[in-house]
């Protein structure tokens, strides 16, 4: 048999985190970086099972007990902080005389390393440590590196979409998005209004003055429209100079009076672009969610369009609702027919 | 300068392939624009890719090849294992160091990415500042497709070197 100190140095070079234990569990020699783990208390003297607590097989408690479980996978921790996991392998002496007990991190390594300060130096040439820790860091490296790159192309898919659902000229929604706000809402419960409303004299303001005083024209009233609507409501530019804005749980019929009022009363205010003044007006047409038994997107655009021609026709600068009953919508006296709580204000 | 190259966008992303040609064709232009030859400007983006504290990672990484300078050159033969490991579809050309004496190496360089050799000049260079190491490092001509850098070792400890905590992580 080899000496102690023979055997010692043999198990340094080979499995540097070895502990050597005599019959009674008492440490006699470890290796250097085990020892590395607790630089101030040297591991020599020390009861093997007092200073690692086995967390599995947690039935042994006894120096006898753990000296037979030869070549079984043990799973310690030790006993003060920072209570690293290891691993443990026991090989008993031959002639009952202790037991070499190997001991590695597993998978605690990471923060081993970062705790000891452990250098490469650490670890035997033939232990896979150094090369799990590259692995590691190269993964994590290569990692951030595809997440930030899927953030950034988020950011411009969102952007890509956000651009296809707003009317590039007023920053309001536009058709596309209208259809697809409009056919949530007509599959759901909530009531909302929907109005349409169409600029008058746009067409005069673009040819007399150009398509630039026109866009100034468009931009303004996309303006108030926001302004007079709530965050929740949608503002679209469905075509040239046609808006439609649907008000979310909202179905009194007063409200929306006041609503359209405002609306027809700030959108008539002149306005001056390149000291020019523009004057237009708008007409609103206004249906309800609930004037239909079964609800469908093209039917209550239809009846706001049916409403907003009632409006024109009885002059301009006024709103009207649809009226279910009216029938054709060409016949003059069926506007009066329409539910109208307050006249519509008058154009001039 | 991505304008000019014609690329269609205007940044390079780090985990998307591109066509080589496209790749040159901007070096060209940076080139041009900055009036100094391709092999010159490739070096120094060697040395920026180990020296740069944006690029601490890859340093890191190029570390984790060894202990010392000299282990870190032998550990080059392993650098396209390696990468392709990390990432399995960066392909880098195959490195071979040969031993000429205990301070002199070449490194060969073989085929598959135009100006790799020049790029490997300036991260062996910036990686032997880390180490503190004091290497000459030059081209020593090509041997078919083959080009060789010539790798000689002054001083080995020559300054105290960079800190390299294996625990370092960020």
């Amino acid at each position: 048999m080899m000496e102690t100190s023979d055997l010692s140095s043999l198990l340094g070079l080979l499995c540097p985190m070895f502990v050597l234990v005599d019959e009674q569990g008492q440490i006699t020699s470890v290796g250097p970086t085990l020892q590395k783990l607790r630089p101030e208390q040297p591991m020599q003297g020390q009861g093997f099972l007092d200073l690692f607590e086995l967390v599995r097989p947690r039935s042994i408690t006894t120096t006898a007990a753990l000296l037979s479980l030869a070549g079984a996978k043990l799973h310690l921790k030790l006993r003060d902080e920072p209570r690293t996991a290891l691993k443990g392998l026991v090989a008993p002496l031959p002639g009952n005389k202790g037991a070499i007990i190997n001991l590695s991190f597993g998978i605690s390594i990471l923060d081993a390393v970062r705790d000891y300060a452990l250098t490469s130096a650490d670890f035997s040439g033939t232990d896979l440590a150094i090369e799990l820790l590259y692995l590691v860091e190269a993964k994590s490296a290569a990692m951030e590196a595809s997440r930030s790159l899927n953030l950034r192309l988020q950011g411009a898919m969102l952007a890509a979409e956000e651009q296809a659902f707003t009317d590039m000229l007023t920053g309001l929604k536009n058709r596309r998005a209208m259809d697809v706000l409009l056919g949530h809402m007509a599959s759901g419960n909530a009531p909302f209004a929907l109005m349409h409303l169409d600029l008058d004299f746009f067409k005069s303001v673009n040819d007399r003055l150009g398509h630039a005083a026109g866009d100034f024209v468009l931009q303004q009233a996309a303006r108030i429209m926001e302004e007079e609507t709530r965050s929740d409501d949608m503002v679209a530019r469905v075509g040239g100079d046609e808006f439609v804005i649907i008000i979310k749980g909202l179905i009194d019929q007063k409200v929306l009076c006041s609503i359209a009022g405002r609306l027809i009363d700030r959108l008539r205010e002149p306005t001056i672009f390149e000291s020019e003044t523009c004057k237009v007006s708008a007409s609103v047409g206004i249906a309800l969610s609930t004037q239909f038994s079964t609800l469908k997107a093209a039917e209550i655009l239809k009846a706001a369009d049916q409403a907003l021609y009632d409006a024109k026709r009885s002059g301009r600068s006024r709103y009207s609702f649809f009226s279910p009953t009216a029938g054709s919508i060409t016949d003059p006296p069926s506007l009066q027919g329409s539910p109208q709580p307050r006249p519509g204000i008058s154009g001039q | 300068m991505t304008e000019a190259a014609e690329l269609g966008f205007s940044e390079f992303e780090a985990m998307l392939v591109y066509d080589d040609e496209m790749t040159l064709r901007v070096l060209d232009i940076l080139c041009a624009k900055l009036k100094r030859p391709r092999g010159e400007l490739l070096e120094d983006l060697g040395t920026y890719l180990v020296s740069h504290p944006k690029m601490e990672g890859l340093r890191r990484l190029l570390r984790f090849g060894g202990e010392t300078y000299v282990e870190f050159l032998h550990s080059l033969d392993d650098l396209s294992d390696r990468a392709r490991l990390a990432v399995s579809d960066l392909t880098l050309p195959v490195l071979e160091l040969r031993e000429v004496s205990h301070a002199e190496f070449q490194l060969y360089c073989y085929p598959g990415l135009k100006g790799y050799s020049s790029v490997m000049v300036g991260v062996l260079r910036a990686i032997a500042d880390d180490y503190g190491a004091l290497a000459m490092l030059s081209h020593a001509g090509t041997e078919g497709e083959v080009e060789i850098i010539s790798i000689v070792l002054i001083e080995s400890a020559f300054t105290e070197g960079r800190q390299f905590d294996l625990g370092a992580r960020g």
